[in-house]
């Protein structure tokens, strides 16, 4: 009786809420979707490819442009990756350790203010963005500090640090720290409660935990699904088993779900930070590296290393000859990528509308997903 | 006088004035809602052309008549042209229809007895231009939007049109001026009707595409929703034309619900007689309380922009049809049964309308009520630091 008429819709790679030059082919009924495919690849540029014409440590500020919204644990991840092949994870310095610790959680911070900002301004609310980038601007303040960079840090070194902690710079923190509590509470007061951001998000793309496990889904939203599964815990690396804090989990796996799990991993990133600072204080100054050779020619082997990246699951996996400076063959697991094979499952049945929210929540960056 | 006078020079004159008028607070509203919306979210807004940035106001005329006025390869031309003009026809002719002061200086033409059905019939309009504007620029997210926005500006003209009634119900006419000097001698519609106001309002935020109902043009998802391929001037014309429907809704606002020019009720304090007996003065400081008022109302369209994310389509349809129309409904049938049931009586020689003032009374202790609990001291919270274990 009624004639169906799918309507072909290019969403992207020119689009203001695809994140990037994220594309999704989408065949809508009216608004409805009834598939939808990303195509992914505007942003390739070849970074794996890369890592075998350079040596090591050339390496590290590469890994600098893939998440480029969560550079200090890309970089966390690769010099990891490379001391473990070494074997000389074990002589890292507590104080360089606990400084790779304030970074990396500075960083997901950071990162999770940034996707707050934009997964809000996609479904409509334009306030927390200005907000949210009040503190991101502040905690970018901090790396501009350290290493002279706020985005592409380029902070981490194999073997240790670049650089020992500015002075003042751990006041500085512990002064944010204090206030971010109240700064959160500002935008769980603009949202969390708030009858159509609720009405937009209980409910939408929701995944079962056994969907998120198949799907390969890593970081929060594995853990808004339900699963225990936070490799600072799980898989722990650094210091991480020494401090205190708690892996915040959903019951639904909704995106309102993904939303509550991201706002308290903040204040955790918070609570780690405030243990941290006391503990740096105890370490003598100015050792921050290990003693290792300055030409870094790891012997011959394979490694897979895995950290939690604000996004999830980040590994590196490196095969070493043991004759040359360059790795073999370097291959990453961006979060951003596998989490986004689930786009199409989750948008399935839902509105253009909802769309942009799903994206959104599973925060992807393109840097990331293409490399 | 001379009925070329009367009928054809008077009003043009008028018009004009209420056309500039128009112009120049749209013009100076974009500078608002921009500087406003800059300070609730944390930031200035612009600041740099001319003090407090009141350049503003003329750079962005100048900046959209300097673009490239762009036409889509396939568009359809007459209606691409057509769809930014029409819009605006309705809010300019409908100014002239609302009083700003008290009778004999400000309104443009004097005293339609249907003048507020001829409001709506114009003001409803306004979507022609917005559904031509998106079929015809040739862009499936224009498309979408234009979709959007008929079904959602069709919708909400219900709950809006039957707010009124309630309205009407008490007053017991159609004329704009009648309907201020009954709230300015009984009270202000507010109280008898607030339910119907709160619809009005919703549904006045809805026919304007203003968030949370902003879906025609959502920008995170639409691009831009109708307006994706207008440039310059063109959308310009279509900037015109929502906020000058902005303006004339938040009129309209006031002159129903919150007593229009008067600032009394009850026949006392500053009623149409004190002003009419100050002359011009009392004009002009009616012109200016209505003004007041209206801006007020354009604040909270502000307000919300600010507050709020926004609906999904299905929802916005849910509330219009499930929930406002059905209260709206209520509302009239639970006034007219008020009214019905305590008809005015004669005490002594007064006659007191005793429905009337049991709606209002009902309506102050709601608002009461609700400001007691939005105001409520909460408690403080106090970060709490032991949580943390020094290890």
């Amino acid at each position: 009786m009624f004639d169906v008429h799918e309507m072909e819709v290019n969403f992207g790679p020119q689009h203001p809420s695809t994140h990037g030059v994220l594309r999704v082919i989408l065949k809508v009924d009216g608004e409805r979707i009834i598939d939808a495919k990303p195509v992914i690849g505007y942003l390739h540029r070849g970074t794996e490819k890369l890592f075998e014409h350079m040596n090591y440590p050339q390496c590290v500020p590469h890994t600098d442009r893939m998440d480029y919204v969560a550079a200090a644990t890309n970089n966390l991840g690769f010099v990891e990756a490379v001391e473990k092949l070494m074997g000389i994870t074990a002589q890292i310095p507590k104080r360089a350790q606990l400084l790779r610790v304030i970074l990396s959680e500075l960083q997901r911070i950071s990162s999770h203010l940034l996707w707050l900002a934009t997964h809000a301004i996609d479904i409509g609310a334009m306030t927390p963005f200005f907000y949210t980038f009040r503190e991101r601007e502040q905690v970018l303040d901090f790396f501009e500090a350290y290493c002279g960079a706020r985005l592409t840090l380029n902070c981490m070194r194999i073997g240790g640090m670049p650089e020992d902690v500015p002075a003042g710079w751990l006041e500085d923190i512990q002064e944010f720290i204090d206030r971010f509590d109240v700064a959160i509470d500002e935008y769980e007061n603009l949202l969390t409660n708030n009858r159509i951001w609720k009405r937009r998000t209980v409910g939408i793309g929701v995944l079962s935990p056994e969907e998120a496990i198949e799907w390969g889904i890593t970081g929060p939203p594995l853990r808004g699904s339900g699963v225990n599964w936070d490799l600072r815990r799980a898989l722990p690396y650094e210091c991480y088993p020494e401090l205190d804090f708690e892996v915040p989990l959903g019951k639904n796996g909704d995106t309102y779900d993904r939303y509550l799990v991201r706002m308290e991993e903040m204040r955790q990133c918070r609570r780690i930070i405030q243990q941290c600072i006391p503990l740096i204080r105890q370490t003598p100054a100015g050792d921050i590296k290990a003693k290792i050779s300055r030409v870094i020619r790891p012997p011959e082997g394979e490694v897979y290393h895995s950290i939690e990246s604000p996004k999830g699951e980040l590994g590196y996996y490196i095969v070493s000859d043991g004759k040359s400076q360059n790795a073999y063959r370097c291959h990453v697991r961006p979060p951003s990528f596998v989490n986004l094979q689930a786009l199409p499952a989750m948008a399935k049945g839902h509105l253009i509308s909802d769309l942009v929210a799903l994206i959104g929540t599973i925060d992807i960056v393109l840097g990331e997903v293409d490399r | 006088m001379n009925p070329w006078m009367t009928y054809l020079i008077w009003p043009l004159i008028k018009f004009s004035i209420a056309f500039i008028a128009v112009q120049a607070l749209v013009a100076a509203m974009n500078w608002i809602e921009r500087r406003l919306l800059g300070f609730f979210q944390a930031r200035l807004g612009p600041n740099r052309v001319g003090p407090w940035g009141l350049g503003q106001i003329i750079a962005d005329p100048i900046k959209f008549l300097l673009k490239e006025d762009f036409v889509p390869a396939r568009a359809e031309k007459v209606a691409y042209y057509l769809g930014p003009i029409l819009p605006l026809l309705p809010s300019f002719i409908v100014f002239c229809l609302i009083p700003f002061g008290p009778p004999p200086t400000f309104a443009v033409t004097n005293n339609i007895n249907v003048g507020l059905l001829l409001i709506f019939a114009l003001t409803s309009t306004a979507v022609y231009g917005i559904i031509l504007g998106g079929w015809a620029s040739n862009n499936k997210f224009s498309l979408m939007g234009g979709l959007r926005s008929a079904a959602q500006m069709v919708s909400y003209e219900v709950p809006l049109g039957l707010s009124i009634v309630g309205v009407l119900m008490l007053t017991q006419s159609l004329e704009l001026e009648e309907i201020v000097r009954y709230q300015e001698m009984n009270s202000w519609n507010v109280f008898p009707q607030l339910v119907a106001c709160f619809i009005f309002i919703v549904a006045m935020n809805a026919e304007n595409n203003r968030t949370p109902f902003d879906l025609p043009e959502a920008e995170s998802e639409l691009v831009a929703g109708f307006h994706t391929e207008y440039s310059a001037m063109k959308f310009a014309f279509y900037m015109l034309g929502e906020y000058s429907l902005m303006i004339v809704n938040s009129c309209l606002a006031v002159t129903l619900f919150f007593g229009g020019w008067s600032l009394g009720m009850g026949g006392i304090g500053f009623t149409t007689e004190v002003m009419q007996k100050m002359g011009w003065v009392g004009g002009l400081i009616g012109t200016g309380i209505f003004v007041t008022k209206m801006m007020l109302f354009l604040f909270m369209y502000i307000w919300f922009r600010a507050t709020f994310p926004r609906f999904r389509f299905d929802q916005l349809m849910d509330l219009g049809w499930k929930f406002l129309i059905p209260l709206a409904l209520a509302n009239i049938f639970v006034t007219g049964i008020v009214l019905l049931a305590f008809p005015s009586r004669l005490y002594g020689d007064t006659v007191i309308a005793v429905g009337e003032i049991m709606l209002t009374v009902i309506g102050m202790i709601v608002i009461a009520l609700t400001l007691v609990l939005l105001f409520k001291p909460k408690r403080p919270k106090v970060i709490n630091a032991s949580r943390v274990s020094e290890a």
